[in-house]
């Protein structure tokens, strides 16, 4: 189970004043299970990345394949792929359209054509993940908070049972309690539910503390693609291209230079605190 | 003198029936009552429902307060005769960039203030181009908003309301929902102002990192202020902001941990990566003395 | 550049409208002369019923093309977004006329050598229209545009037509139109995402299967109006009185010829329509 991306191209506008190569040459592989950060300043072509991957765009030239079969083939089910490949798009409660949250929920199934009881099975159980039980499920959007709004939103894209979830900066605007119930559900959608996640942030903390993968894209390309700890190592080169580290990388980094001789690879509070542990112990400094 | 007084201020939001009859009523500022300086970089931080829109709108004068008082300047913004002069006072800056621009040229959109105030043009024009040197945005005056990021956006919807010489900006999430480079310009637009132009600034954020810089920081939870002090102070105390969920910068929180741990002795709250260098590099000197003897 | 955008956006590439920025001697026009000036010449189209009426109103209109410095190319494009409506008219007019000399006829069909005479003269008369028109716009920004309006229609005032806020509510919508279409955009695409179809079916289906984009872009459009109310209020925005100008209109030299360029436009169609045929 994978996507897989072969030279994809992404061109825009073509033959206007405004036409722009939003993503050049891309070449990755999605394996299933895998919980991905894609992060990138705004216009580094991530979001072309996210709508290409369920279909909603074609690919100027390249091929895409999922689970081996390329989804620009005449034959292929696109409307398949756009239940397989979930996207969630940056603040997507503005696209709740219904009277009733359940209804709103139950859009993406019903538009699966699945039976009835099918469609309400999926929408309780999207929403029942989410976290928003049955008192609210006949509420109008109006009347939940933004988080629920929110979250609500996500569920609509969960009822179609993806096995990949794409979320385009699903915590944008929320206060940090909303954001870490976002981020938390998305974990234990990863973790319980087993989905491919590709989470797309401008927040490198989160990135570090969530993910086990990073792509990095810069003008259309990849610039880095592998663990946090590896990606994070680059922190000068990403601060080139307008994006940095998490804070405590740059203070593992400046110890160092400091004449600590602790490891500069940690990327979350808990892995700093260790490494100047492990360097304490070591140094016999500690009280 | 305060350019900001609040005297047991309370705002509630009234729903009522079809018929006229009360449903419901939340209160969202509840007995609130703060002072701001003249020249102070003001931090209010808290939760989403926690009064601080509600409070920023009344600052502006477009709400009124259920019950108590504010002043701005000294003025109270019940009196209706004096509400153009407290807008003019106390600016407004909103969180979406785009639904606050109206013209269609950027310099234009940075004189529609001072054309409401009936400034002559001449004087316009000077405004225009001082407020648009202020925020770095000079070389963008003849271009569309709609072609611009969201924080030059945002910093155009800041000389706009520079451009009516308030003596203090309030700015209710302006950052929001901007990427962490918009984020960043705002920021520093903002600190320049206040240092160099001296006007007062009321930021209204749930950044913490945002603060960092602020004189003080006032953070509001259920309609009720609850901490209040320098972002050190405000920062010291790790356990408290856990417990109201507002997230720490990472330096503070590590800083924190070490401390806990018995790795790290400091009696200041650290708000950056320097801070917390300076502090390791003097507890590895006393530790290595005292391990000496 | 703001968000980024992906995807095919044919709604963008609609230009009738929007402003070119340029320098010309037309950018630099008072706008209440172009509104005038594109006024009367719209006027004149409805006058002609001569061939060489057509030729004159043609030239007139490539001399202004020239003199805008607005390329040809985009202004073509312009009129793509309405051969729609022109082949509608045309074919209503090539199909239902009635004339002298019928070609064709069957049932409430009928072809006439008058009617695709007409049909012809008409599809003219609409490019010429949409041509000078889209001309107009594209030299002025929609903030003179409206200035001009607020200015020319000012007289309205006694008749407590409210002037100045018709002409600030034309103003926000041209500043909203384009952000309203990038958020259609964006919903579309976040429906289809969610398998909605918006290609397939009958009108009626298709209707029905507007309301998951229509619905959120209203409630969008309603919040933003009621965020701008508060900015704008916030700026101390009271409506047009006391108000002053950052940018008065002013007649300058050059307005004086271009009234009197109008005019001699006017009055040489009058000499050709009256005199020479």
């Amino acid at each position: 189970m994978s996507i897989r991306l072969e030279h994809v191209n992404y061109v825009y506008s073509s033959g206007t004043a405004y036409e722009k190569h939003a993503v050049k040459d891309l070449n990755i592989t999605i394996e299933s299970g895998e919980f991905i950060g894609i992060i990138g300043h705004t216009g580094s072509g991530k979001s072309t990345l996210t709508q290409l991957l369920n279909g909603l765009i074609k690919a100027t030239d390249g091929h895409i394949y999922y689970n081996d079969k390329s989804i620009y083939d005449k034959k292929f089910d696109m409307r398949q792929l756009r239940g397989q490949v979930g996207l969630v798009f940056q603040y997507p409660e503005h696209q709740l359209f219904e009277t009733s949250i359940i209804r709103d929920v139950s859009f993406g199934p019903a538009n699966m054509g699945l039976a009835k009881d099918e469609i309400e099975k999926r929408a309780k159980m999207a929403l029942m993940q989410v976290g928003i039980g049955e008192d609210l499920f006949e509420a109008s959007p109006f009347e939940l908070s933004g988080g629920q709004r929110r979250r609500a939103a996500i569920a609509g894209v969960l009822a179609m049972e993806p096995s990949y979830l794409i979320l385009d900066e699903p915590t944008a605007g929320l206060d940090p309690k909303g954001r870490e119930e976002i981020l938390e559900l998305i974990r234990w959608l990863h973790e319980t539910r087993h989905i491919t996640v590709l989470l797309v942030s401008h927040s490198m903390e989160d990135v570090a503390e969530y993910v086990n993968r990073i792509i990095v894209m810069n003008h259309g390309q990849i610039a880095f693609d592998g663990v946090p700890k590896e990606v994070f190592k680059n922190y000068r080169e990403l601060e080139k291209i307008g994006l940095a580290a998490p804070q405590v990388t740059y203070v593992m980094n400046q110890l160092k230079d400091n004449g600590f001789q602790v490891e500069t690879d940690a990327v979350t509070v808990e892995e700093a605190y260790e490494a100047i542990k492990v360097w304490a112990r070591k140094e016999g400094v500690i009280l | 003198m305060d350019i900001v007084k609040t005297k047991e201020l309370v705002y509630e939001y009234i729903r009522k029936r079809e018929d006229g009859s009360i449903e419901a009523v939340k209160r969202a500022v509840d007995d609130v009552n703060i002072t701001v300086k003249k020249g102070d970089f003001v931090a209010i931080l808290g939760h989403n429902g926690s009064g601080k829109s509600t409070l920023a709108k009344q600052l502006n004068a477009i709400l009124v307060p259920t019950e108590g008082t504010i002043w701005i300047d000294g003025k109270d913004t019940k009196d209706e005769s004096l509400i153009w002069d407290i807008r003019q006072t106390a600016g407004m800056v909103f969180q979406n960039p785009d639904n606050q621009i109206i013209a269609n040229v950027v310099e234009e959109d940075v004189g529609f203030g001072p054309e409401n105030l009936g400034i002559p043009t001449e004087e316009i024009w000077k405004r225009v181009d001082e407020s648009l040197k202020a925020v770095g945005m000079t070389e963008y005056r003849y271009h569309s908003p709609n072609r611009l990021s969201g924080g030059q956006k945002q910093r155009i919807a800041i000389a706009g309301i520079l451009a009516m010489k308030p003596s203090c900006i309030v700015l209710d999430e302006p950052t929001a929902m901007l990427d962490p480079n918009g984020r960043k310009e705002v920021l520093q637009a903002l600190l320049d102002l206040n240092r160099k132009e001296k006007i007062t600034i009321i930021l209204i954020t749930h950044y913490m990192e945002e603060v960092i810089h602020a004189d003080s920081v006032i953070i509001m939870d259920k309609g009720k202020v609850v901490m209040e002090g320098t972002p050190g102070q405000i920062f010291q105390q790790v356990e408290k902001l856990q417990e109201l969920r507002l997230s720490v910068p990472q330096v503070t929180e590590l800083a924190y941990r070490l401390e806990k741990g018995g790795l790290l002795i400091n009696n200041k709250a650290i708000l950056s990566v320097d801070e917390l260098i300076e502090e390791l590099i003097k507890w590895k000197k006393t530790s290595q003395c005292v391990n000496r003897k | 550049m703001g968000k980024e955008r992906g995807g095919d956006i044919i709604i963008r590439d609609i230009t009738i409208g929007q402003y070119y920025p340029a320098k010309s001697v037309l950018h630099s026009l008072d706008p209440r002369v172009k509104l005038a000036g594109t006024f009367l010449y719209i006027i004149s189209l409805f006058i002609f019923e001569s061939l060489s009426g057509y030729v004159l109103a043609g030239l007139i209109l490539l001399l202004t093309i020239k003199a805008s410095h607005v390329p040809f190319s985009y202004i073509v494009k312009g009129l793509k977004s309405v051969v729609f409506v022109m082949m509608f008219a045309v074919f209503f007019n090539v199909f239902f006329s009635h004339g002298q000399h019928q070609l064709v006829k069957y049932g409430v069909i009928s072809i006439t050598v008058e009617g695709i005479e007409l049909a012809c003269f008409m599809a003219i008369r609409l490019v010429y229209l949409i041509l000078g028109s889209s001309l107009m716009t594209f030299t002025t920004t929609p903030n003179q545009l409206t200035d001009g309006l607020e200015k020319a229609l000012a007289p309205l005032n006694r008749l407590k037509i409210p002037v100045h806020e018709i002409a600030m509510m034309m103003s926000i919508a041209l500043r909203f139109i384009p952000i309203l279409l990038e958020e259609a955009d964006k919903i579309m695409k976040a429906q289809s995402a969610r398998g909605a179809d918006f290609e397939t079916g009958n009108l009626m289906t298709r209707a029905k299967r507007l309301v998951p984009l229509l619905v959120p872009l209203f409630i969008s459009a309603f919040r933003r109006a009621n965020d701008l109310a508060m900015a704008m209020e916030a700026r101390c925005y009271r409506g047009g009185e006391g108000r002053t100008k950052m940018k008065p209109l002013k007649y300058k030299r050059l307005d004086y010829v271009g009234y009197s360029l109008v005019a001699s436009y006017l009055g040489i169609v009058f000499v050709i329509e009256n005199y020479i045929i």
